[in-house]
């Protein structure tokens, strides 16, 4: 079960014509599929798509009412593989994943889709992780439409628009054969407001009746000469007819003033963006309508020369507001007007930066700039001589702390890097790749720990450089998630086949939990659709790993130092795995929390575990924050003359994980910190016993107190 | 292409469509975890039921665990009928009408963004911190000045409301997205009533009494600030020392004798006697008495006494050194017990079982041996490995329980074996030599002796740690006695120590003996 639920949202999937729905991007989107009759939908979690794969899994029955089928792929070139039934079959089919990472995984397959050509409708929702918020090295998707020849969209971020581009997505893949990309950017999905409803379709063929009546076309297959006739097909009839779909259902749009001496060229997704500068230029009203002819690309490719130059008639400049780089909308248009023999002046990349997102700032300053000299009287006069006397502002970048994501409180992955961080101090510093996932907050303070990721699943074969060993063994860290995304085939058999001398340790939170919880292969869970509970240890033995540890509770720091010193020391040759396992503390509390409260309520016995530090104790030296980071273990200022450091600290938010004392433990820290288990419903022997020994404490506690000096305090 | 014809746009005005002051530019920034997702729905939601076009957006995404998250709303009136207005999908600085930040570092990150300016931001931000990983994990003081941070707000914001929301959530049994939304009722900057608020935190569902009880307070808070009154430089009234007579008598008689020290000095010397005097006994704090008059006879007041009041704090600490009978003694002590219990909201129907964590090394065990026994099986490896053999393991001690808390109560009453350790023998030595090193400094460079002895500070934690801290310790007193001829040699020591305090491995401190190197 995912982190986030939409079960109650799901339901306002089923409203139909006539009503009207709001809610998040996201959900949106999910409406649309169902009311363009989609056939089957599938697709892998990540930001920022991840809510529309946890929307997906709890409509699963509604889909099932429909007759859709859903399928939780097992990574994106698996969701993309899936298209495939859309070559031969008229059924329109939808997966969904993040780009640039997800669409490399996914290329493989998108490229062979792209050549066969689709009958049905064939729809790529691209979650585009650009700018802030991002978690991914920033690219663009827009380079495999370029490459391998299928469509993109991107839609102006509202939710009648998105909505609308989900239809008109399905009608250009099928009028023009060609699979196309939805691209929507991370604010996009998660921005909120309404649309009208139309009712939800039945696929014309379901998947299930196709398998009645099967089909294929050797046509169809990527060999030779067949593949040759794909290329042609591509030029001479996709793209053609797809280039005529675009123009005449007008699926790009222009507004404001048809004669101006300038325009604005924009991808959808920057309209907004566009709009606000206009407005605080005095250029554009609330609702948007523009003094600036603007000509906004729904459809970032393929690019329509005649649809552009028409834009271009009578203006002197135009300015192409493309976001990301290379520029290759800018490059293609420039390329138009060449071939055309404009005088046209055509600005972009320039006034408006190469790199990073086009803030609201960015955009601001790159159209006021380019107005300023394309067209000055445009602008009102303060704008154009700005005279401002603004006020000092101090400045506070040395003084505000950076605050990048980290591991959760109790987050079982904590107490393993805190034993790598121990087993190095003997060892002495090692070579370590790390994967995508949770893990990878390890390589920031306090762990510091791995120095290089190579993509989701690669991280032991990340070290294949040093699979033949030296002084110190590699070693590599690599999540769940990663492991049955990727890991198996591409890092694991890559270690056993080489006869890896390297470590490998594998992060099993039971759920692929940086993308938001779902289930995977080894997940812990009863899921009714899915097939879980296979255990890491069973692949690894599959493949002819010998030497693997399977440890049951990470937050035993002693014991993961010593698995971790047998793995690195072992005269046992070949790959050495260690299966570190604790269920993801966010989703544990999530699940038992509810479970436990009611539990008190109904007068069952329950324990209640928190750590404290006894700051009497503590000397304020936070060696045991260098082992944690837990954003329950923190700083406090004592009232105390005589102390100069602040001491450690745990607040009301410990969910008593055990990190703290395993790790005071481990590292020999200090005797600061403690364990509460508050018994909530004893029983009556339990609580008598404990009334017991509390008076004999007492008693012997008051016996010596009477005989020393008390000068109050908090001990 | 879809042809949008421009409705009504008069080419020739250049002036700002008026009802785009109509906008309301709302934005948030947040710790993740701490709800910014619920109260942007919340004012999401309140917008639209107020007859408002609404738009929210957020980048919390799934990697921003614990990370800094920003979300934004935007609202206009929408009459029936009229189109939905363009709202932008971001902040842009100097564009934002409301800033709340669930944070006091986040509401300093808003003002670096320049999402708050003077012309138009309302500024509603939470006083509390949750301290960065870069903060908290220096070995000394790295946490990050709150009132820069509040300076500046005071400037860059049209208007401020400050209150620690978090503290007043759980107080009311809530959580910090319920207060600040309390804040932004109370502040007046929507144009919406208080009812209509409520209403929004009634459809939300969960946990519903403790989010208007919240609301309520951080309503009262925000709408009616108080003039924040300085904190008068609350000098905590000493609690009182009580005990049976015959301790009393003495004990008034070394109080008498800390009241006859200067003022400044007296002021650190009272607390630095109840340390020593409650870590082992009377005797003892007459003779931190003593040595703080060592100190006093070299000192004057023309320097202010700066000297002794500073070895009249560092003096103390260094004197209730930390070894295994004072941790027992701290653990045991009734006063401990009720503070865990009132801590842990432990009611008289619970139960509590109190776990302790040590981890004695064979160090720890010699340091009880009587001083030449202990100097004896230090130097002998054999005895050594043999002791870590037998000792040196975690043991996780239940003090609720009788065995652990006698065995506990017991240690922690060996104050009159104390004197005989090898560990206080070699704190003595130590106490000793520190002094002796920095009072030869007096008469030649007053201020070099002052830092010196501050040097002490160094010293703290246990065991590893504890090492570490004395290694740094001798680094520094070592460089400093290098260029202990200078002039300015009291400013290197400072920034000596200051060095060694910030991480642990003593990168910043070879840095700074690198330099000094370089000229001494």
């Amino acid at each position: 079960m995912a982190e986030r639920s939409f079960k109650a949202e799901v339901e306002h999937l089923r409203k139909g014509a006539g009503d009207t729905f709001t809610g998040e991007g996201i959900l949106a989107i999910t409406k649309a599929l169902l009311e363009n009759g989609v056939g089957y939908v599938g697709g892998y979690q990540g930001a920022p798509i991840s809510h529309l794969m946890d929307v997906l899994a709890d409509a699963e029955d509604l889909m099932a009412e429909l007759g859709i089928r859903f399928e939780a792929n097992a990574n994106e070139a698996a969701a993309a593989a899936m298209l495939a039934a859309s070559v031969h079959y008229p059924i329109r089919g939808a997966v969904t994943f993040k780009g640039s990472v997800g669409v490399n995984v996914a290329s493989d397959a998108l490229a062979n889709l792209a050549s066969s050509g689709v009958n049905g409708g064939a729809l790529i929702i691209v979650g585009e992780d650009y700018g802030e918020g991002s978690s991914i090295m920033q690219e663009r998707s827009h380079a495999f439409a370029m490459k391998s020849q299928f469509w993109l969209l991107d839609p102006r971020p509202n939710l009648p628009c998105i909505t609308q581009a989900v239809k008109d997505s399905f009608e250009l893949s099928e009028a023009s054969n060609t699979p196309v990309m939805l691209m929507v950017r991370i604010r996009s999905c998660h921005v909120t407001g309404s649309f009208q409803t139309r009712d939800n379709q039945r696929p014309k063929l379901s998947v299930k009746d196709a398998l009645s009546n099967p089909q294929s076309d050797f046509a169809r297959v990527v060999l030779p000469p067949m593949s040759f006739a794909h290329e042609q097909d591509k030029i001479k009839n996709r793209w053609p007819a797809a280039e005529k779909f675009i123009r005449e259902r007008q699926l790009n749009e222009v507004f404001g003033p048809k004669t101006a001496p300038v325009g604005l060229v924009l991808q959808g997704g920057m309209y907004n963006g566009v709009i606000r500068a206009l407005q605080r230029l005095g250029l554009a009203d609330i609702w948007g309508n523009s003094q600036v002819p603007l000509y906004v690309l729904n459809v970032t490719y393929p690019l329509l020369s005649s649809e552009f130059l028409e834009f271009c008639e009578g203006k002197d400049q135009v300015l192409v507001i493309e976001e990301g780089q290379p520029e290759f909308i800018e490059q293609q248009l420039s390329t138009f007007l060449y071939r055309a023999g404009s005088s046209v002046k055509l600005r972009g990349k320039g006034i408006l930066p190469m790199a990073g997102e086009y803030t609201g700032q960015v955009m601001l300053d790159g159209i006021a700039a380019f107005l300023k000299e394309a067209a000055p009287h445009m602008l009102p006069a303060l704008i154009r001589a700005p005279n401002e006397d603004k006020p000092q502002i101090p400045d506070l970048t040395k003084t505000v702390p950076i605050r990048p994501p980290g591991f959760c409180t109790g987050c079982p992955e904590r107490p393993i890097f805190a034993a790598i961080k121990l087993v190095q101090k003997e060892t002495g510093r090692l070579q370590i790749s790390a994967d995508i996932g949770c893990h990878l907050f390890g390589s920031l303070p306090p762990f510091e720990i791995g120095g290089a990721t190579m993509g989701y699943g690669l991280g032991p074969a990340a070290n294949a450089a040093f699979d033949g060993g030296g002084e110190r063994r590699p070693l590599s860290i690599i999540g769940d998630g990663g492991f049955w995304h990727n890991g198996l085939s591409s890092s694991f058999t890559n270690m056993a086949f080489n006869k890896s001398d390297g470590v490998a340790v594998i992060v099993d939170n039971y759920y692929s939990a940086a993308t938001g919880g779902q289930d995977i292969m080894s997940s812990r869970a009863d899921n009714p659709t899915k097939a879980t509970k296979h255990p890491i240890t069973k692949a690894l033995k599959g493949i002819g790993i010998e030497w693997v540890r399977q440890v049951d509770r990470t937050y035993d720091v002693g014991k993961m130092r010593d698995v971790l010193r047998e793995a690195l020391t072992t005269d046992t040759p070949g790959p050495k795995v260690i299966v570190a396992s604790s269920e993801c503390m966010l989703n544990k509390q999530r699940r038992e929390k509810p479970l436990a409260q009611q539990a008190i309520k109904e007068g069952r016995r329950v324990e209640a575990p928190r750590f404290g530090v006894d700051e009497d104790v503590c000397t304020g030296d936070h060696a045991c924050i260098r082992l944690s980071g837990c954003p329950s273990l923190s700083l406090k200022k004592l009232d105390d003359p005589l102390r100069d450091d602040p001491v450690a600290s745990i607040d009301q938010s410990c969910v008593g994980c055990g990190n703290c004392g395993e790790v005071a433990d481990a590292a020999v820290l200090c005797p600061s910190f403690y364990r509460a288990d508050v018994v909530h419903n004893p029983s009556k022997w339990e609580a008598k016993m404990a009334a017991f020994r509390t008076k004999v404490i007492g008693w012997l506690q008051s016996r010596r107190a009477a005989r020393r000096l008390d000068f109050g305090g908090t001990a | 292409m879809t042809l949008h014809e421009t409705i009504g746009a008069e080419t020739e005005s250049r002036q700002a469509d008026p009802r785009l002051s109509g906008i309301i530019k709302l934005a948030i920034l947040a710790v993740g975890g701490q709800g910014g997702g619920v109260l942007t729905g919340w004012i999401e939601d309140l917008a639209r039921a107020q007859g408002y076009a609404a738009q929210a957006t957020s980048v919390a995404g799934v990697s921003q665990r614990t990370g800094a998250t920003v979300y934004y709303v935007e609202m206009a009136p929408q009459k029936p009928g009229e189109p939905v207005p363009v709202f932008s999908l971001m902040p842009a600085p100097g564009d934002v009408d409301i800033m709340i930040t669930a944070e006091m570092m986040e509401a300093g990150r808003s003002i670096i963004r320049g999402f708050v300016t003077p012309d138009r931001t309302v500024l509603i931000t939470s006083t509390h911190r949750a301290l960065a990983v870069s903060e908290k994990m220096v070995p000394g003081d790295g946490i990050a000045s709150s009132d820069e941070v509040m300076a500046a707000a005071e400037i860059a914001a049209r208007r401020v409301i400050a209150a620690d929301f978090d503290a007043l959530a759980i107080r009311n049994g809530s959580v910090i997205s319920a207060s600040l939304f309390g804040a932004l009722a109370g502040a007046g900057v929507l144009p919406f009533p208080r009812e209509a608020f409520e209403a929004a935190i009634r459809s939300g569902g969960k946990g519903i009494d403790g989010s208007l009880r919240a609301f309520a307070a951080a309503y009262e808070v925000a709408a009616n600030p108080t003039p924040e009154v300085a904190p008068v430089a609350a000098v905590k009234p000493e609690s009182k020392v009580q005990g049976p007579a015959r301790l009393m008598a003495e004990w008034d008689r070394l109080a008498a004798r800390v009241a006859a020290l200067p003022a400044p000095v007296a002021e650190l010397a009272l607390p630095g006697l109840r340390k020593v005097v409650d870590f082992q006994d009377l005797r003892y704090g007459a003779e931190y008495l003593d040595r703080l008059g060592t100190v006093l006879s070299r000192d004057d007041a023309a320097h202010g006494w700066v000297l002794s009041r500073e070895a009249a704090k560092y003096i103390a600490n260094a004197l209730a050194y930390d070894d295994i009978i004072r941790v027992a003694d701290l653990k045991t002590r009734a006063r401990r017990f009720d503070r865990i219990r009132a801590e842990m909201r432990v009611k008289d129907a619970n139960v509590l079982h109190l776990t302790e964590f040590f981890h004695p090394r064979a160090e720890e065990i010699v340091g009880m041996f009587p001083a030449r026994l202990g100097a004896k099986v230090v130097a002998d490896p054999k005895w050594m490995a043999r002791l870590t053999r037998w000792f040196d393991k975690g043991r996780r001690l239940r003090t609720d329980s009788l065995p652990a808390f006698v065995t506990l109560h017991i240690l922690g009453g060996m104050k009159g074996w104390r004197r005989r350790t090898l560990r206080h023998a070699q704190e003595q030595a130590h106490l000793t030599h520190w002094l002796d090193t920095a009072l030869a400094q007096t008469t030649r460079n007053y201020d070099l002796a002052v830092e010196l002895i501050r040097c002490r500070r160094l010293i703290k934690g246990y065991s590893d740690t504890h090492v570490r801290g004395y290694a740094k310790f001798d680094r520094v007193l070592a460089a400093t006695a290098r260029i202990a001829h200078r002039e300015d040699a009291a400013d290197w020591c400072r920034r000596l120590r200051e060095a060694a305090l910030l991480d642990e491995e003593g990168k910043a401190l070879d840095g700074a003996i690198r330099t000094i190197d370089s000229f001494a």
